[in-house]
């Protein structure tokens, strides 16, 4: 029988096999963020231990750092300059790869293990945070792990892992115009929920994704934890070879053709057995928005906010009851007609160059509405960087948006920066659960072009049907 | 680590799907780059009456006895979804809980458990529920009994539920194992791994 690509990677990453369906895996690349590795880092030290190959390990800073301009070490959030000033000494002493404020390369993790070519397709890679099945949109075996593992990753270079059940995803038609990635992975999610994927390794295949540009895809990965996925991949094509070509870690000359050839065999062979088949079909999908407190609570922008009397499981039910009193929501009320109050572009999700493209061109000679708080964080230096020679910071800047450094910022609450008290925020993040953005803030979630329209309407909107130009 | 064999103790239903990490532990709470000091942010958002305040909020249920001193948490669907943040088990463990019962947990959170001593039971929810409500007729009489030598749950009302979990996990909670000493044993095998891997895949190494 043929063998899925989750298959064919986990069999080259077997360094042995320890029975009950347990592998010890060969992880070849690891990477570390100042909130979540600078515990591996310390407790590693602390117990005399080395990092076995500090040259295949990276770190970055971006959930604690400052993304106002001007920033330093210091930060908002209270002891945040712990955090920052401790990961750089033990990012140092381990002799690791540290992008470190001001160095160029400086970003959210997901979004640079992909700019800088360190995930590369047939790889492994774990990092101690929960969206690295991001990076499953290259075709990397990448997951999210705790602090502890990641300590047994750095000093042993393998992890040991139970073999998932396999699940494959099929999206199939063509989106309409103005539906994106984000609007496909929240439909999953509402149709299967938010725990659809616990215990499966997923495949995303179908025409949908294939369609796909590859920061698309990345998208689509993000929120495969979201699903409750262990995680999520999608086969690489030529656009993904095209994309790592030339990247700063990526092969070069000879050694790149001998990947190439490689990569060109990480597919699912067609009599490839899945413990489970879902489709999700794309051609009608309208652009996606959140009405409640998970990832799952989720329906057209066209439609009205659900009312739990019709929820048949009472689990679901009361989940929904709580969401829509915290989200102060009334059943029947059309989501277009929700007012908001501040409009986030950002996160891992949605901050890449496209997705900042997207934005602009529906901000492009259009004014944020009175008393919206708009801000855009570009996902990496690189991305800013990008973004500023094509001028895209003065389409947002000119439209009313603050324009920021790199970095996590108000995907999630750290203590210092947040959106405030019953607020409501219309986000290109990934988890709109309660709290997240700051104390009692209302999240919902969407894509970064509706996320654009709903800031320039002051309410959530439709963004296939904004008012034309002045 | 701890070892985790046998445990009879107080157990305290919080029965909602979904409970996220964020939840578990806000991110506020995290406040060191330490595993410990984090039993006070356990819950914060609801088990306080305002953000940053360590005033009670007496409505919710770890706040209440005999619930205080529960050692066992009966959770609802897909518990500790979300963020990766070991924080979360720490402060739970800090806090007293040995073992969480609910019908799915979040991948990340369930290894998580099983690398600091805490047994995560999967039941289906209906059994959950019934737990719940043995419970909850007399929370300080009514206590749950987990036995991991034969992966048991024992019910107030002497009901035996039987769990599976992976032998490796159980294993590791049962001796309180270091895994990273216990990879180590097979350095051999990881070094020879990689000396055939730097052959076959030399683009991987940089
Ligand atoms: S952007 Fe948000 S979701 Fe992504 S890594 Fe940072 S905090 Fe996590």
């Amino acid at each position: 029988m043929g063998r899925s690509i989750i298959e064919k990677i986990w069999a080259e990453h077997e360094v042995a096999d320890l029975g009950d369906g347990t592998s010890l895996l060969y992880i070849d690349r690891i990477f570390l963020h100042e909130r979540t590795g600078s515990v591996a880092l310390k407790e590693l030290a602390a117990a005399h231990r080395r990092v076995r190959n500090p040259e295949q390990v990276f770190c970055t800073m971006d959930h604690i750092v400052d993304t106002l301009p001007g920033r330093g070490d210091n930060t908002r959030m209270p002891g945040g300059i712990e955090f920052i000033t401790q990961t750089r000494e033990a990012a140092r002493a381990a002799g690791i790869n540290l992008f470190d404020l001001g160095d160029d390369r400086q970003g959210i993790v997901h979004v640079v293990s992909p700019e800088q070519g360190i995930a590369l397709p047939g790889l492994t890679l774990v990092c101690p945070d929960s969206h690295t099945c991001t990076l499953g949109g290259l075709g990397t075996l990448a997951w999210g792990i705790g602090s502890t593992e990641a300590e047994h990753a750095l000093a042993t270079k393998t992890l040991v892992v139970k073999r998932p059940k396999s699940m494959r995803v099929t999206f199939e038609g063509e989106l309409l115009p103005g539906v994106t990635a984000k609007d496909m992975i929240l439909r999953l999610i509402g149709e299967h929920s938010a725990s659809g994927g616990v215990g499966y390794a997923v495949e995303f295949a179908g025409s949908t994704v294939r369609g796909l540009g590859v920061e698309a895809r990345l998208t689509l990965c993000n929120m495969g934890v979201e699903f409750g996925a262990w995680t999520v991949i999608i086969a690489p094509d030529e656009k993904v070879f095209d994309y790592v070509q030339g990247r700063p870690f990526a092969p070069r000359d000879v050694v790149l053709e001998e990947a190439l050839g490689h990569w060109k065999t990480l597919h699912t062979d067609h009599d490839a057995h899945f413990d489970r088949e879902i489709t999700v079909a794309c051609d009608r999908l309208a652009p996606q928005v959140t009405w409640g407190t998970s990832p799952q609570h989720e329906t057209a922008i066209d439609s009205v906010v659900p009312d739990p009397a019709g929820e048949t499981d009472p689990n679901r039910r009361q989940s929904m009851e709580r969401a829509l009193e915290y989200m102060a929501l009334t059943p029947g009320t059309p989501l277009s007609e929700v007012p908001i109050q501040a409009a986030f572009i950002g996160s891992c999700t949605n901050s890449r160059l496209t997705d900042l493209r997207a934005a602009a061109e529906i901000l492009q000679g259009r004014k944020v509405a009175a008393g919206v708080k708009a801000i855009c964080v570009p996902g990496s230096t690189q991305v800013k960087h990008a973004a500023e020679r094509e001028g895209l910071d003065r389409i947002f800047r000119e439209a009313g948006f603050e324009w920021r450094e790199s970095g996590c910022s108000m995907c999630f609450y750290a203590g210092g920066e947040s959106f405030g008290q019953a607020e409501r925020v219309v986000s290109s993040t990934n988890r709109n659960f309660e709290n997240r953005q700051g104390p009692r803030t209302r999240t919902h979630l969407a894509s970064p072009a509706t996320v654009a329209a709903s800031a320039i309407a002051g309410h959530l909107a439709d963004v296939r049907r904004i008012p034309s130009r002045g | 680590m701890e070892k985790f064999t046998r445990l009879a103790a107080i157990a305290a239903p919080l029965l909602r799907i979904n409970i996220d990490t964020d939840a578990i532990i806000p991110s506020r709470e995290m406040k060191k780059v330490s595993k410990t000091g984090l039993a006070d942010g356990l819950f914060a958002g609801w088990r306080y009456q305002a953000p940053g305040s360590r005033e009670e909020n007496p409505d919710f249920i770890l706040n209440q006895e005999p619930y205080r001193r529960a050692k066992i948490l009966l959770a609802g669907m897909n518990f500790g979804c979300g963020s990766s943040r070991e924080h979360a088990v720490w402060a739970l463990h800090e806090w007293g809980i040995r073992a969480v019962i609910a019908p799915s947990f979040g991948g990340i959170f369930h290894g998580n458990c099983v690398r600091n001593g805490i047994l995560p039971v999967v039941l289906d929810n209906a059994v959950v529920e019934t737990l719940a409500a043995l419970v909850q007729a007399n929370p300080a009489k009514n206590l749950l009994t987990i036995d991991l030598d034969d992966c048991t749950v024992v019910a107030p009302d002497g009901t035996t539920h039987v769990f599976t979990i992976a032998q490796a996990d159980r294993e590791m909670l049962l001796e309180g194992l270091d895994a990273i000493a216990l990879t180590m044993k097979r350095d051999d095998e990881i070094l020879a791994f990689q000396g055939r891997d730097r052959l076959r895949r030399p683009w991987v190494y940089l």
